[in-house]
């Protein structure tokens, strides 16, 4: 666990914060936990698991009461007898696919996702999604992503899962008019602000990856442009652009400024005249600032840490920056995508100590000598801070929660104000 | 394979993680990929803990598995004993790191550190959370209890105790602790060691200053209990006293071991739950139908106290811990029942609905599946949510606990009073189903069409009187009265279901 600590030189042409690279102890969630809001958009789908009990128990912990509601993902969990060679694995595998399409008739696509112990043990899930697709029939299709933790950091496993999508998107017809995708997920309400903000705009009726039934999967060819509402989507984007499409380059759609440069982006692309986009765009901008306002006093100013959880963390510090006032201090993240976040870096005051990877450790003796007014990080570490008297955001709410777009942008500013406000109230 | 939705336990490395926690100066180094770091969040969030749990973490990727694991560990396990300065180490692996076969022992021993390092051995593939939680504190006694110390002269000093067992993690192992150590103290027995909860490593190398053990958790404590009885010549109290009928027991045993006077931890005020067991509002509770499943030893303890202390008829008994098969199938057997041992939800599930129970008592789980059912539901045992780590007192265990549990049990329940209220005035135009749910006017929400009760498709048809007279039912036995009605008309073989069925079967299954 000797962490290579080096400070790499910051990328060319424009200044942006140099960065800090760490090995060691990552506190991070693996891609499974991607299945708890993947499995709620895509309503057609069921998430099969070959995993150990621990990636059980990981989902029924990430998962909470929505385990109880009959949710349309499960484990299949390897036991002894698989492991020694008195099972064969596979028949197992599709014993058990059965039984669950027996029980969930209504599944149109069944992902079987791979995990630490089934990559480890060479679990060919590829080869078994290949034959189980041939047998079910029935216009049932049967994938395969890797969400283990060896493969995938947290929301990286939505990346892997919409990544196996992307050869499934039917081919545009040679010759079709540019046609307009939006990639990642976002709950249905944001989804459905966006779809009335481009049809004002006149932009093509946009496809959706991923779409609320994969029954409906967009399709894509080389006159399709995509613009990123998630910034985790670095193999996505690699299997879009394999099929020729392009991506629109724009800040990610958080708050006023985010959002109107995200939506300028496809409107550019499309040709649509600046005046009339300035007409669509500016009531939701006005109504986002004016909610952004309400937490401008308690988050100006203040001192804020991210420790690296979803590669939201650029994106949202920019938007607290930029938008807040608020002073970022450290800004930790899994990983670093360059090109996706080409827009977004040169935003972050040049002081921001950008970090990438994690030795928890040494973070958080970081963090001490820091003391940050906020600190967002994962809830394995925010009491233990609290306790220390540090305040924090617990950062898994910012992948559940509504944040994107003008509507959701004071909700996402008061995500960071109630932690600071409820520390103002409380006498005890 | 097997197909899993919910788990009642854990992997193995989640039971040694509760017991690294549960103790001081104790640093547990876990060889895990990336992501098993989530079971932090059940210490921290669920237990509510201000201190992250003494773990590190490998958390190897898939480009370390090409190079060199064993040097990671090592690494971790160094830096681990360095920042930590613990006074002892746990070294193990989880499942995934148990595939790549490192071997933790080997690595940490050659790191000659200077504390002691305990190596754990937990089959994650065949083995769950309460085994490892039991082998890890095996292990940890065995390596740390000093075989020297022995219990000083009996003369001029007072007997002495272990209660080996509360963990991280436990369902009200903090307030079982306090309350079984006040019980011990009213006896003049004092506490050598608490363990693993609060415990240090040093505190378990004096355990054999103790007369004798007190297992208060079977699934955790027992194990080490059974070594240190063959090693230090320990007995072992494994009454354990959740109910005031084993309390009572559990004194009894306290006091032929310890070779003190039983009579005034038995005569000091006791617990409430006697008298308000016998007070007449508690009528209505007589052989109301519980079904119970939990750890077993939860399980059996609350089915003696639904029987023999408020009354109850024990429909269902059953545990998911097949380690402790034998003695639920022994208090099964006690209660005239077939034991249910499984760690199926589903088939709990089933179970439930097949037994028709009026109470159910259980985990997480069954209250979910109880809300479901529509049953009222009390929550017995582990796994549990963060709101059964309550901040106030509230044991199970001594004869606190059983006011605990009479509160607990019967508040689902509708009282008595209430129940009886509601019989007699179910055509009162003020609270039929048609008033809603406030006789004021003000506040009474619209009633639109009055409840349809839906009428289950291939079964026997209702006729419309029998309907209407099922609606005067009350609400809250409306569900049971229905299927015992349907149950009644297919095993006579009627042809449809009007209100002589419906009375006919109120008939047969009336007790």
């Amino acid at each position: 666990m000797s962490g290579d600590l080096s400070l790499a030189p910051s990328a060319t042409g424009s200044a942006v914060p140099a960065v800090l690279r760490e090995r060691g102890q990552r506190t991070v969630f693996c891609g499974l936990t991607g299945i708890v809001w993947l499995h709620r958009k895509m309503q057609d789908a069921f998430f099969l698991v070959v995993g150990s009990r621990t990636c059980a128990h990981l989902l029924q912990s990430a998962a909470g009461v929505m385990i109880f509601a009959e949710p349309r993902f499960a484990t299949a969990i390897i036991e002894e007898r698989d492991l020694a060679g008195m099972a064969d694995c596979n028949d197992e595998l599709d014993r058990i696919a059965l039984q669950l399409l027996e029980r969930r008739p209504e599944i149109r696509t069944l992902f079987l996702v791979g995990s630490c112990p089934s990559e480890v043990i060479k679990l060919d899930l590829g080869k078994a999604a290949q034959r189980l697709d041939r047998s079910l029939g029935q216009g049932r299709r049967v994938l395969h992503y890797s969400g283990s933790g060896i493969e995938t950091t947290f929301t990286e496993g939505e990346d892997a899962c919409l990544a196996a999508l992307v050869p499934q998107m039917p081919a545009t017809a040679s010759g079709a008019a540019p046609g307009l995708l939006v990639v990642g997920t976002l709950p249905d309400v944001v989804e459905d602000q966006f779809r009335r903000l481009f049809a004002e705009l006149g932009l093509p009726e946009p496809g959706w990856l991923p779409a609320r039934r994969l029954a409906d999967l967009p399709a894509i060819g080389p006159q399709t442009r995509f613009l990123l509402a998630q910034p985790f989507l670095g193999e996505t984007v690699r299997a879009l652009q394999d099929r020729g499409a392009r991506r629109l380059d724009a800040l990610f759609p958080f708050g006023a400024e985010g959002t109107t440069d995200w939506l300028r982006a496809a409107a550019d692309a499309f040709g649509v005249s600046p005046m009339h986009f300035n007409r669509v765009v500016a009531p939701g901008r006005e109504r986002a600032k004016r909610a952004i306002a309400h937490s401008q006093a308690q988050l100006s100013g203040k001192r804020i840490t991210f420790l690296p959880d979803s590669q939201l963390e650029v994106p949202l510090a920019r938007f607290l920056s930029t938008e807040l006032g608020m002073v970022p201090v450290e800004v930790g993240t899994p990983y670093l995508h360059r090109d996706l976040m080409a827009r977004e870096l040169p935003l972050l005051p040049i002081a921001t100590r950008l970090s990438e990877g994690q030795h928890v450790e040494r973070q958080l003796d970081r963090v001490r000598a820091d003391r940050p007014d906020l600190t967002v990080c994962g809830l394995g570490l925010a009491n233990p801070l609290e306790a220390e008297g540090l305040a924090t955001k617990w950062a898994i709410e910012l992948v559940f929660s509504p944040i994107h777009g003008f509507d959701q942008a004071g909700d996402l500013a008061d995500l960071f104000a109630r932690p600071l406000r409820r520390r103002d109230v409380l006498r005890v | 394979m097997q197909l899993a939705v919910w788990t009642y336990e854990g992997p193995p490395h989640v039971g040694a993680m509760r017991v690294a926690t549960a103790m001081e100066g104790v640093h547990y180094v876990l060889h895990a990929p990336q992501g098993d770091t989530y079971a932090d969040l059940l210490f921290t969030m669920i237990e509510r803990r201000n201190q992250r749990p003494p773990v590190t973490y490998t958390t190897f990727q898939a480009r370390d598995l090409g190079k060199d694991t064993a040097a990671l560990l090592q690494d971790a396990i160094r830096e681990a004993a360095e920042r930590f300065a613990p006074q002892a180490l746990l070294v193990g692996a989880s499942c995934t790191a148990e595939l790549i076969q490192d071997d933790p022992a080997g690595l940490a021993e050659a790191l000659s550190l200077p504390c002691p390092v305990i190596p754990l051995e937990l089959p994650s593939y065949q083995r769950k959370e309460n085994w490892g939680a039991a082998e890890t504190f095996y292990r940890m006694v065995r390596h740390l209890a000093d075989p020297a110390v022995r219990p000083a002269p009996r003369e001029g000093r007072r007997p002495l105790a272990n209660l080996l067992g509360p963990c991280a993690l436990g369902f009200r192992h903090r307030d079982d602790v306090v309350e079984v150590v006040k019980l011990l103290e009213s006896m003049g027995v004092g506490v050598n060691c608490v363990a693993p909860l609060g415990a240090t490593p040093a505190d378990l190398r004096a355990l054999g200053r103790a007369d004798f053990n007190v297992v208060l958790y079977p699934e955790i404590g027992a194990e080490a209990a059974r070594w240190l009885g063959r090693t230090f010549g320990q007995p072992a109290i494994d009454v354990v006293p959740i109910g005031v009928g084993a309390t009572r027991d559990f004194i009894a045993a306290v006091a032929a071991v310890a070779g003190v006077d039983p009579a005034p931890a038995l005569a000091t005020p006791t617990s409430r739950l006697p008298w308000w067991s016998r007070s007449v509002d508690s009528t209505y509770l007589t052989g109301k139908r519980v079904f119970i499943f939990g750890d077993a030893t939860h399980a059996i303890a609350a089915a003696r106290i639904a029987a023999e202390e408020l009354g109850f008829t024990v429909c269902g008994l059953g545990c998911y811990n097949r380690e402790f098969a034998r003695e639920m199938r022994a208090a099964a057997a006690h209660h005239g029942l077939d034991p249910l041992i499984t760690d199926d939800h589903l088939v709990v599930e089933d179970a439930i609905r097949a037994a028709a129970p009026e109470l159910v008592l259980g985990t997480q789980m069954e209250r979910h599946i109880a809300k479901r059912l529509g049953l009222p539901c009390a929550v017995i045992s582990a796994p549990v949510h963060v709101q059964d780590f309550p901040a106030r007192h509230s044991p199970q265990m001594g004869f606190e606990g059983a006011n605990v549990i009479f509160d607990t049990w019967v508040h689902p329940l509708v009282m008595g009073l209430e129940e009886h209220l509601l019989t007699m005035f179910r055509d009162d135009f003020e609270f039929s189903d048609a008033a809603g749910p406030s006789h004021l006017a003000a506040h009474a929400a619209p009633v639109s069409a009055p409840e349809a009760v839906p009428a289950s498709h291939d079964t026997i048809p209702w006729t419309s009187d029998a309907e209407r007279e099922l609606r005067k039912v009350p609400f809250f036995v409306r569900g049971k009265a229905r299927s015992n009605t349907e149950r009644f008309a297919v095993l006579e073989g009627r042809a449809q279901i009007d209100i002589a069925t419906l009375y006919d079967a109120k008939a047969h299954y009336a007790r």
